[in-house]
């Protein structure tokens, strides 16, 4: 069965009396361990979608059905549960907590799980993710005393810190450099194949998409190319358009 | 979320700004202070004026036998003689609102002391319980007299304040010999000043005796309990006095005075020692009227007076005093309830205020918690957490602040204080009250939040 499955996902946007249709149509359907890029140009609806991919929006029509159920249904609640325990999100903006340590910052999410830890195993579980975003010695550092890339992994480990099986990332290196872009892409790769997550990202940069074994590419809310690349070692850097 | 971590992260969150906490709890903090300190003065003051109200009697009831009537004319109260000393101990035995009493004879005649010469507005024969019940057991001198005294007619008395001025103009009078209707009575002790009741009337011009002496040595009659200074003076000084025989103090008389020998013959028949009164104490002013029911049934029973049969005595009690008490009181604590009433209401309106800036604030982080998962409860649940740490944090501050400002209070001012552990529970209760009721908005309005929207925030 497919991780996720999207079925006719339409989103229309209601500005007063006008009605602005974002997403108009879009099926798809992404299996387990995939690793994703999705891009487009800008407006073209690619940071709406994945609102709907993270469940942190419903569809305005449209079936989605994430891990056997479908979201679109569920409660205000209900997809919160959801995406505390299957769903990572990084952010361009990274997000973290300010004048709260890198530490802090990723247990925070394990306050709102269900499994109730103790303060001990959650910042013992929040040291170990962090030593696997390679950032073990930097434990009690504020968001501030972070270079960018670091605050990135300190985002990445706050998203996998619930071992969700899917992690989105929007524009994840769009306020970086590329020799920390590069860090950062190399991170989702290892995750990818190495812990089988699923990622999926959405960038504009043809080099970034390039980590990609898929890209798809959104234009104007519809899907136009959906490439898989058939062997990781092949590069076809961007897909076809 | 767990309550411990909430509150953790809501002190934490608190401490990001300790500048605007603090200035955001400082209405909490006056409120709360104003409050503490005025219950804990008010208490004092409270609990002195009641002291003060006491000593004035409020919990003393009095009986009094019920009225005399032949032929259809009433004597008023308390000329009958049903009243006995055994109803006074039955009282004291039967009647558990009954903290003491004391029987009372009354008699109206002139002290003398060497030259000097005074009528005392009161003459009350009664038992050492009377001090009790009129919380005057302290004596500025000497020794109050014992049961002894009172069983043996011993002729020993206290003299209240006016009087030692009068007669020993304020020398002391301890272990001097005044005389009484002729008989020679000793003092052995003082009275402390009173002042005057709340008629006006002189509570110092007072001489205290063993019943049984005033009623057998001074009045002794039964029956009549009438002023007896104008017979009193005929009887004892017209021997002396060669004057009144221009002046005669003797009542008419209708029949002629009997001699000693036929006195001693025929004997008037005293039934029963009768006594005026009784003056009871209550436990306290609440169980005034417990007592006043146990009493009547005792004395009606005591009397042998059947259902349809009307009391034969009259039981007063100092109502008046006893509402004043409670209209003071009660005045007191609802001027303080409407002070601390505006000062938290304004204070707790503070906090929304500053609720309601950090919510903006932090949208982002409020958004970023729903999208790792938070509820809306969640979020609900950690600015209500943060709004009541506030304000606890502000009654704790207001508590320490008021009690010490009341301390300085009784230090400086000498201000009787009383402090209150009922004032302080409570303040702890109405500024986490606060803190839920002016936070909730706040916190309701995070829990809203839409997350795409809270992220996309600027
Ligand atoms: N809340 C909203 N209300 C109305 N219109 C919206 C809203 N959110 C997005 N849109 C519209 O939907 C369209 C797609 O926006 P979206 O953010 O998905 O684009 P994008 O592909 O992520 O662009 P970019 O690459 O610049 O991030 C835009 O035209 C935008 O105006
Ligand atoms: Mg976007």
């Amino acid at each position: 069965m497919e991780l996720i499955e999207l079925r006719d996902i339409e989103k229309t946007y209601q500005m007063g009396d006008i009605s602005v249709p974002v997403l108009k149509g879009i099926s798809l359907s992404i299996r387990q361990g995939e690793l994703i890029a999705l891009t487009g140009s800008s407006g073209s609806g690619k940071s709406t979608l994945m609102n709907i991919l993270g469940c942190l929006d419903r569809p305005t029509a449209g079936e989605y059905w994430l891990d056997g159920q479908e979201t679109s249904k569920l409660t205000t609640d209900e997809r919160a549960l959801l995406r505390n325990r299957k769903l990572g999100f990084v952010f361009q903006s990274f997000n973290l907590l300010s004048r709260t340590s890198a530490i802090e910052n990723v247990a925070m999410p394990l306050s709102y799980a269900a499994e109730n830890l103790s303060d001990r195993e959650a910042r013992g579980r929040a040291a170990e993710m962090l030593g696997r975003v390679g950032l073990a010695d930097r434990l009690d550092h504020f968001p501030s005393q972070l270079s960018g890339g670091q605050q990135q992994r300190v985002a990445i480990a706050r998203a996998l810190i619930n071992r969700p099986p899917v992690l989105f990332a929007d524009e994840p290196t769009g306020n970086l450099d590329s020799r920390t872009s590069e860090e950062v892409l190399q991170m989702f790769e290892r995750l990818n194949s190495e812990e089988g997550i699923t990622i999926i990202m959405v960038t504009h940069d043809p080099k970034v998409a390039g980590h990609a074994k898929r890209v798809i590419r959104l234009d104007d809310g519809l899907i136009q190319g959906n490439v898989p690349i058939p062997e990781p070692g092949t590069e076809t850097p961007g897909g076809t358009s | 979320m767990r309550v411990y971590t909430t509150a953790r992260t809501a002190f934490k969150a608190l401490g990001r700004n300790p500048m605007r906490a603090m200035l955001t709890t400082l209405g909490i903090v006056i409120g709360v202070g104003a409050v503490i300190a005025m219950m804990e003065i008010g208490a004092g003051s409270s609990a002195s004026l009641k002291k003060t109200i006491a000593s004035m009697g409020a919990n003393v009831l009095v009986i009094r036998p019920g009225t005399a009537s032949s032929g259809g004319i009433s004597f008023g109260v308390g000329t009958s003689t049903t009243l006995t000393p055994e109803d006074n101990q039955a009282i004291l035995r039967e009647c558990p609102s009954i903290h003491n009493a004391a029987p009372i004879v009354r008699a109206r005649t002139q002290v003398v002391y060497g030259n000097r010469n005074w009528v005392p507005n009161t003459m009350y024969g009664t038992t050492p319980a009377f001090l009790d019940v009129q919380d005057w057991s302290i004596l500025a001198e000497g020794e109050p007299f014992s049961d002894r005294d009172v069983l043996n007619g011993n002729r020993v008395c206290l003299l209240g304040q006016t009087l030692v001025r009068e007669l020993f103009e304020g020398a002391s009078p301890v272990g001097k010999e005044i005389r009484i209707k002729n008989i020679s009575f000793r003092v052995i002790g003082v009275l402390t000043p009173k002042g005057a009741n709340m008629m006006g009337q002189d509570q110092d011009d007072v001489i205290l005796a063993p019943w049984t002496t005033i009623k057998y040595r001074v009045t002794g009659s039964s029956l009549s309990t009438t002023n007896q200074s104008a017979s009193t003076a005929a009887t004892t000084t017209d021997t002396v006095n060669t004057l009144s025989n221009l002046y005669p103090a003797a009542q008419l008389s209708l029949y002629p005075e009997r001699s000693s020998v036929q006195q001693a013959d025929n004997p008037m028949p005293v039934r029963f020692a009768n006594i005026e009164s009784i003056m009871a104490a209550a436990n306290n002013a609440g169980e005034i009227s417990p007592a006043i029911e146990q009493m009547t049934a005792l004395l009606r029973e005591r009397h042998h007076l059947r259902v349809d049969e009307p009391d034969d005595f009259s039981i007063r009690d100092m109502a008046e005093l006893t509402k004043t008490l409670s209209t003071t009181t009660t005045l007191m604590t609802n001027l303080l309830l409407t002070v601390a009433m505006i000062s938290l209401v304004v204070g707790g309106v503070g906090i929304m205020n500053i609720m309601l800036v950090s919510v903006t604030e932090r949208t982002r982080e409020i958004g970023l918690r729903m999208a790792v998962g938070a509820r809306g409860r969640d979020i609900l649940q950690q600015f209500l957490v943060e709004a009541v740490v506030l304000c606890l944090t502000g009654g704790a501050m207001g508590i320490v602040l008021g009690h010490g400002g009341s301390l300085l209070v009784q230090l400086l001012l000498k201000w009787p204080v009383e402090t209150s552990p009922a004032a302080i529970a409570a303040a702890v209760l109405v500024s986490a009250g606060v803190g839920i009721i002016f936070g909730f908005y706040p916190a309701w309005k995070a829990s809203r939040f839409d997350p795409i929207e809270a992220l996309r925030f600027e």
